[in-house]
């Protein structure tokens, strides 16, 4: 069955590698729900977290189809449950609908959502966590009118306690037999 | 890329280092040993050019007449040497009819680099004349690419790419080279690259897989070895020899595994796949142990998966680790270079001859000699097949030719019926399947082997979409052989219309031009013959003459190629009839 797989790929920052990593999943017609960039904590090392919706065995094929590409070192899949992850969404509401005792102050305040900017015709709300508790928050400041949304992709931290630089270590062995 | 040095920019460099980057692109091929080049010229990669000519006592540039023929003949200059096959064009148009030739490559594991022009660097993205986005074009058929915009880019880039080309699992490389770059001057230096940081070239295989391999061989009653091109690759030959005399194994191939092994030898049993023979075909599904050797089990070769050897335990030899899995399940997973591995894993095995199993395989054959065989090559009235043709050419060759075909009916029946004592002997499109290839290939081939016969085996289809290469034949003197096997038909797609359409010949049918006066206004040797007494002779003729030569064999125009497994049907279902 499919079911939300977040797969992690490991690379140096290359012009064109993206594309690289984009093609491995379009011409197996795998639809990417997110995409995020972003350093790894190995300096020099850039990752992708890219959530996809296929099953198990898909994700298997994928992740050796994107190892084996020559500059990239590793790729990983998980299950949900083999990781803790977050989203981060941004409402702009008009500044009228976040007056003192406005409701909707009440919905950001119940939500642990922050107030992240307020200037003169609209307020910033940011919420971070799983996407269903950022669908939550938006479909109860809906009624009070959304003039712009926005969520980030995925980004995610892996249970198992092995680290990158372990699994570059064997890497450099393996590259120069 | 540790190994390789950046050429060092500084002003005390020495002054004869100092060369434009189009003369350093030709260094690096030189350094790489390339002595040999296809290519068509243009404006986006003149400068390099001008080196070319500058450098033509040490580099032979070919110079085809479509840049597709540039890949085909690479790849076929690639597989008859081992070497790795190299091609330039120019930026745009130069550069897309590249992409057939590389995907051809990509499907087929051969090494190639292909070098494109591009338009300069400031222009990048501006719709410039002949600009295309040939990254963007080839990032998803290439093994690797790169572009270069700065000249001190080039001997890096160079070094990696004909590294990545050869080693592993091999593949092509594309390296797009902006103007500005080949007039650009860097203080040049070359380092050949051994290692590329983020990829491993030559997996080690685990030991207790190896013996969980021996331990399932050495338990097997009804073993069975399928073959891939992995075995040329690596050069494993004489490993798989002894691996298959020691142990006493059938030994089937697929397509691209041919000429690996000789085919007369008594544990040779053929093809499988859609046209494969009958004994490998019918005997996987009955087999316990499967040891598949360099190999992808493509759908061409498994037919149904659902239907594909389900009892047997599957050994999967093979170098790119996500070839595992991937279609069949395997049970012993070896990943590593097929010579390295072999030569490890046959001490483990018991020596052994299992007489009664290979019994049936004969017991096959001769089903299929009755059935199919012995109509398709040895007739004797009607008009000639396509197998009789092949079986006349393997009585002059003794096995010892180079085979290249195109794609369609004739290239199945010489798959099936060419004799081989050579590895590195049949050169095809096998996973691409594409039309045109044979005539290029065969160009490249007999470059890349110009001490063997090279014969290329033809359709009429697939002769037209790359005949225009004859001009190369005619410009290089190169001593191609050419069986034109005619039955004015798009063959193969035909009997799928017979057999599948209800006899519905759409757009299949062929009007075809005078291909002898084609052959004459090249300059080539020709001859066209439509009777079987005239076969021997004409064969002798053609292998005798001095040059390259064209012979046209009038065929049946509906015969079919048996045996057959049907689209979506498991491979125990074939059909002899």
């Amino acid at each position: 069955m499919p079911q939300q797989i977040t797969i992690a790929i490991f690379s140096e920052n290359k012009a064109g590698l993206l594309h690289r990593v984009t093609t491995s999943f379009t011409r197996r017609k795998i639809n990417i729900e997110s995409l995020t960039a972003s350093e790894s904590e190995v300096p020099g090392i850039h990752r992708y977290t890219i959530l996809v919706e296929i099953t198990p065995e898909d994700a298997d094929k994928l992740v050796h189809a994107l190892e084996k590409q020559v500059d990239i070192q590793k790729a990983f899949w998980y299950s949900n449950d083999e990781i803790i992850y977050r989203e981060i969404a941004l409402y702009k509401i008009r500044a009228e609908a976040m007056a003192d005792g406005s409701p909707a102050l009440e919905v950001v305040d119940r939500h642990h959502a922050r107030i992240l900017s307020v200037e003169e015709h609209f307020t910033v709300i940011q919420k971070t966590g799983r996407r269903e508790a950022t669908t939550q928050l938006f479909e109860e400041l809906e009624p009070y009118g959304i003039l712009e949304f926005v969520r980030s992709g995925r980004v995610a931290i892996s249970r198992p306690m092995k680290e990158l630089k372990d699994y570059l270590a064997e890497l450099k062995v393996a590259s120069a037999r | 890329m540790s190994t390789t040095t950046k050429p060092d920019t500084s002003e005390t460099s020495s002054p004869s280092n100092r060369i434009t980057g189009s003369e350093a692109v030709v260094r690096c091929l030189l350094e790489e040993g390339v002595d040999l080049i296809f290519g068509y010229p243009g404006g986006a990669i003149m400068p390099v050019y001008d080196e070319l000519y500058k450098y033509s006592d040490q580099i032979h540039h070919v110079l085809v007449r479509h840049e597709q023929g540039a890949t085909h003949a690479a790849q076929g200059y690639a597989r008859s040497s081992g070497r790795v096959g190299a091609c330039i064009a120019t930026s745009g148009p130069g550069a897309t009819n590249l992409i057939t030739g590389i995907a051809d490559a990509m499907i087929d594991s051969t090494p190639m680099v292909c070098i494109t022009g591009q338009v300069p660097k400031h222009l990048l993205g501006s719709d410039a004349f002949q600009e295309t986005d040939v990254m963007g074009i080839t990032i998803p058929v290439t093994k690797w690419s790169f572009q270069i915009t700065e000249a001190s880019e080039i001997p890096e880039v160079f070094a990696k790419a004909f590294y990545v080309a050869k080693s592993g699992r091999p593949g092509p490389v594309v390296i797009d080279i902006t103007k500005n770059a080949q007039f650009g001057e860097l203080d040049y230096q070359y380092e050949r690259c051994e290692v590329v940081k983020t990829y491993v070239a030559r997996p080690d295989v685990g030991r207790n897989e190896l013996q969980e391999a021996a331990d399932l061989i050495n338990s097997a009653e009804r073993p069975y070895i399928l073959f891939g091109q992995g075995v040329i690759l690596s050069e494993a030959e004489a490993e798989l020899k002894a691996l298959v005399e020691k142990a006493g194994i059938p030994a089937a191939w697929t397509i691209m595994g041919l000429s690996a092994m000789d085919t007369e030898h008594s544990l040779n049993v053929g093809m499988l796949g859609m046209h494969g023979n009958y004994g490998p075909n019918v005997m996987i599904n009955e087999c316990d142990v499967m040891i598949a050797i360099g190999m992808r089990f493509d759908d061409r070769v498994t037919g149904n998966l659902e239907k594909f050897a389900k009892q047997a335990k599957v050994i999967h030899l093979e170098i790119d680790r996500a070839e595992i899995d991937k279609n069949v399940k395997t049970d012993v997973a070896l990943v590593g270079d097929a010579k390295e591995v072999l030569s490890l894993l046959t001490p483990l095995v018991n020596e052994n001859s299992h007489e009664a199993w290979h019994q049936k395989f004969k017991e096959c054959d001769a089903m299929e000699f009755d059935k199919v065989i012995q109509n398709e090559c040895s007739p004797t009235e009607g008009m000639m097949t396509m197998g009789e043709v092949i079986k006349n050419l393997n009585q002059h060759t003794k096995g010892e030719a180079i085979i290249v075909t195109d794609v369609g009916q004739h290239q199945m029946v010489a798959c099936r019926y060419a004799e081989f004592k050579q590895t590195k002997s049949n050169i095809t499109s096998g996973g691409l399947g594409t039309m045109g290839f044979g005539l290029p290939a065969a160009i490249g081939a007999k470059l890349g082997a110009p001490e063997r016969q090279v014969i290329a085996v033809v359709g009429d289809g697939g002769i037209q979409m790359t005949i225009e290469e004859l001009g190369v034949i005619l410009q290089t003197d190169v001593h191609v052989k050419i069986v034109l096997l005619n039955n004015e038909f798009l063959g193969m797609v035909r009997q799928w219309q017979q057999l599948f359409f209800d006899k519905r010949y759409s757009a299949t049918e062929m009007v075809n031009p005078d291909f002898q006066k084609i052959a004459e206004a090249y300059k080539i040797e020709s001859k066209r013959i439509d009777d079987r007494a005239d076969l021997d002779q004409s064969i002798q003729d053609m292998l005798d003459h001095d040059g390259a030569y064209f012979l046209e064999v009038m065929v049946g125009k509906e015969n079919n190629v048996f045996p057959m497994v049907p689209s979506g049907a498991g491979v125990s279902e074939i059909r002899l009839e």
